[in-house]
């Protein structure tokens, strides 16, 4: 019995880092939006409304690498396409904001986003229907993105593809996306995508209020999304993924119809990204084909790498970390990023493959080795 | 005019959807004349190759049946054939009267309770023993179920009841994956009982085991055998005789013969293609 106790307080240790995370994320989010709304603007405390919209879209982003971790880092699926679901997410909020603009567009048609007055189009298009309804865009934020991942996934895994394939053919429906979506006959935008919105139910996107509850939300997701990843994973469910990674015929040759549970994990994991992408639009106020671009996929997978893959948390990390570098470094040498992005990526695959949660879980484990030697000599 | 009279009989009011009818209706399995696995006239090959000739088998219910055979003979294959891993080219496999298994892929297999037990010894490596064995447990294996799923008491139980016959209690929090060979095998031999089986497909349970090691595994196989039906591929020929009441013998993918270790033994053929290799 005294073992079966180890056992659930072994399994609550693991879910016990996903708290103090939380935890952390709501205490800055809270004491950023202090920053902004109660400090002057000359004091130190004062947090620009900048900062507050970088937060907000370096939380998207971890949210997106959290997606990718979820299939990659537990199910061994690495998908090198996850930046479709995040922009098609983000196309859907974006369609919901283009048709806020109403007639405060620059050709001032009513109905009519900009661009396609430019292209002298006479009526909206059937799938532009309904989306001025913030209720329907955010349903089609989880539904498109969330069938395309089933019929994908369904496909891909029933016929068993594996591996690099898999990952290849994710890369090229990423990239027959980006070329999709670059022509103006998508009605899509085209090129420029979706920009110039002005507000979301209401409220001005210009507003720092705005972008403080933009922020609060995304945080709020964040963590909601966080925990209930760390509750499924905990589950069977959660083992039966672990075990599919490391042994698929093994999971199923023992009664598990292995293909049902990746597509199902390859379709929540896709509609994360998508919700990431739908947070991120308005806070960066433009959503265009370059999200589509392989090269951010790829990225993506970067920021789980160095974080530390199979770890929620490790994800997470990994991607506040590197924007953070991409942030200050391409503001300071930007010719130099790509290579150092390179650079870490190899670094990181060649002494970290656990990443950095990895590190710090060894510098641990070395810790109390030491101590434990420390305390065998001591009383000696 | 075909589409619509298939709509009226697919429609017909006096009949259940087939993708409708509970799964579990029909997986009794029908023992009645003795026989739980038939193998008829399965042919396969491989780019020509012919892996499976002909090839016919039966195994009686509780049986303990070794399978021997050089390499190549088809022994793998056959297992896979039965398992749903492998599609053959021609013949049947039934376990039981009713249950065709060429139909039903690896998943259904195992839940119709035909346990397999790979050559290399396959556990997850990053989970733990307990854990291994729980993911093995004889219950619903759908998404949703599993998401939901808890242990119940009755199932803790039966875990630590297989525990306790592999040895592994004391390494039931150790990674599986840390283990040592002999304690994969066993583990894994735990994961298939801990699922109940009607049929074990044994693959050499007792490579790279100690001599020890291997008594032990000789006496869990003779003691499941009567409950359930184990067949057992093996190539220690020591290990298939200190087993063994009915041996069958594959060569070039059918039956060479089948009898009793002695039988084999003096059995010319076999000596021909076998067992004079080594003399």
């Amino acid at each position: 019995m005294s073992k079966l106790t180890e056992y659930f307080s072994n399994r609550f240790a693991v879910q016990s880092s996903v708290l103090p995370f939380v935890v952390l994320l709501f205490v800055v989010t809270i004491a950023c939006v202090m920053g902004n709304l109660v400090f002057d603007p000359s004091s130190i405390f004062y947090v620009s409304t900048y900062t507050i919209t970088l937060l907000g879209k370096y939380l998207c982003y971890a949210m997106l690498a959290l997606a990718v971790d979820i299939i990659w880092g537990y199910c061994g699926i690495l998908s090198l396409g996850h930046g479709a679901f995040f922009a098609l997410g983000g196309y859907a909020m974006g369609m919901y904001l283009m048709r806020q603009i109403g007639d405060r567009g620059v050709y001032g048609n009513p109905e009519l986003p900009d661009f396609m007055v430019f292209l002298d189009w006479q009526q909206l298009p059937w799938y532009w229907q309904g989306m001025d309804q913030f209720w329907f865009a955010m349903i089609m934020v989880a539904l498109v993105p969330g069938l395309l991942a089933f019929v994908f996934g369904w496909l891909a895994f029933r016929s068993r593809v594996t591996g690099v394939y898999l990952s290849i053919i994710t890369q090229a429906m990423t990239y027959a996306l980006l070329l999709a979506f670059f022509r103006n006959e998508m009605g899509f935008g085209g090129n420029n995508g979706l920009t110039d919105f002005k507000d979301i139910l209401g409220f001005s996107l210009q507003a720092d209020s705005t972008r403080i509850a933009l922020l609060v939300v995304t945080a709020v997701t964040l963590a909601a999304v966080l925990i209930i990843s760390q509750l499924i994973l905990s589950s069977r469910l959660g083992k039966v993924i672990i075990a599919i990674r490391d042994s698929e015929a093994r999971t199923r040759f023992l009664g598990y119809r292995t293909d049902h549970f990746k597509v199902c994990l390859f379709v929540y994991s896709a509609v994360i990204a998508a919700i990431a992408g739908a947070l991120y639009v308005p806070q960066v106020g433009i959503i265009n084909p370059g999200e589509f671009s392989p090269l951010n996929s790829i990225e993506i997978v970067v920021w789980v790498a160095i974080g530390g893959r199979g770890t929620l948390i490790g994800a997470i990390i990994g991607a506040l970390l590197v924007n953070y570098a991409k942030t200050r470094f391409t503001a300071i040498m930007p010719e130099v990023w790509l290579f150092a992005l390179g650079g870490l990526f190899v670094l990181v695959t060649l002494f970290l493959p656990k990443g950095l949660t990895g590190l710090v879980s060894q510098l641990k484990q070395k810790l109390r080795l030491n101590n434990t030697y420390k305390a065998e000599t001591q009383s000696r | 005019m075909t589409i619509l009279k298939g709509a009226a009989e697919f429609m017909r009011p006096d009949q259940v959807w087939s993708f409708m009818q509970h799964s579990h209706a029909d997986h009794q399995i029908n023992v009645s004349k003795q026989v739980i696995l038939y193998v008829e006239a399965l042919n396969l090959s491989f780019d020509g190759f012919k892996a499976l000739n002909n090839l016919n088998l039966y195994v009686n219910d509780g049986e303990l049946r070794c399978l021997i055979g050089a390499n190549g003979a088809g022994k793998t294959t056959l297992m896979d054939v039965i398992t749903g891993k492998t599609e053959c080219d021609s013949g049947s496999v039934y376990f039981g009267q009713t249950l065709n298994l060429l139909e039903r892929d690896e998943a259904q297999i195992a839940q119709l309770g035909i346990g397999r037990k790979f050559q290399k010894p396959t556990v997850f490596a990053a989970q733990s023993v307990f854990d291994n064995l729980e993911l093995s447990l004889k219950t619903n294996k759908g998404v949703m179920a599993t998401l939901f799923s808890k242990l119940s008491s009755e199932q803790n139980d039966r875990i630590y009841q297989v525990l306790e016959t592999i040895g592994l209690t004391q390494q039931c929090l150790m990674l599986a994956g840390a283990l040592s060979h002999g304690q994969k095998q066993w583990l894994e031999i735990g994961m298939l009982l801990v699922s109940d089986p009607r049929l074990l497909l044994i693959d050499e349970p007792v490579a790279g085991m100690t001599a020890q090691e291997t008594e032990r595994t000789a006496q869990l196989l003779t003691s499941l055998a009567g409950e359930r039906t184990v067949i057992v591929v093996e190539h220690d020929m020591e290990f298939v005789r200190s087993i063994a009441r009915t041996v069958t013998v594959l060569h070039q993918g059918s039956v060479l013969a089948e009898g009793s270790m002695d039988e084999i033994q003096n059995n010319q053929a076999v000596i021909d293609v076998y067992l004079g290799e080594s003399q």
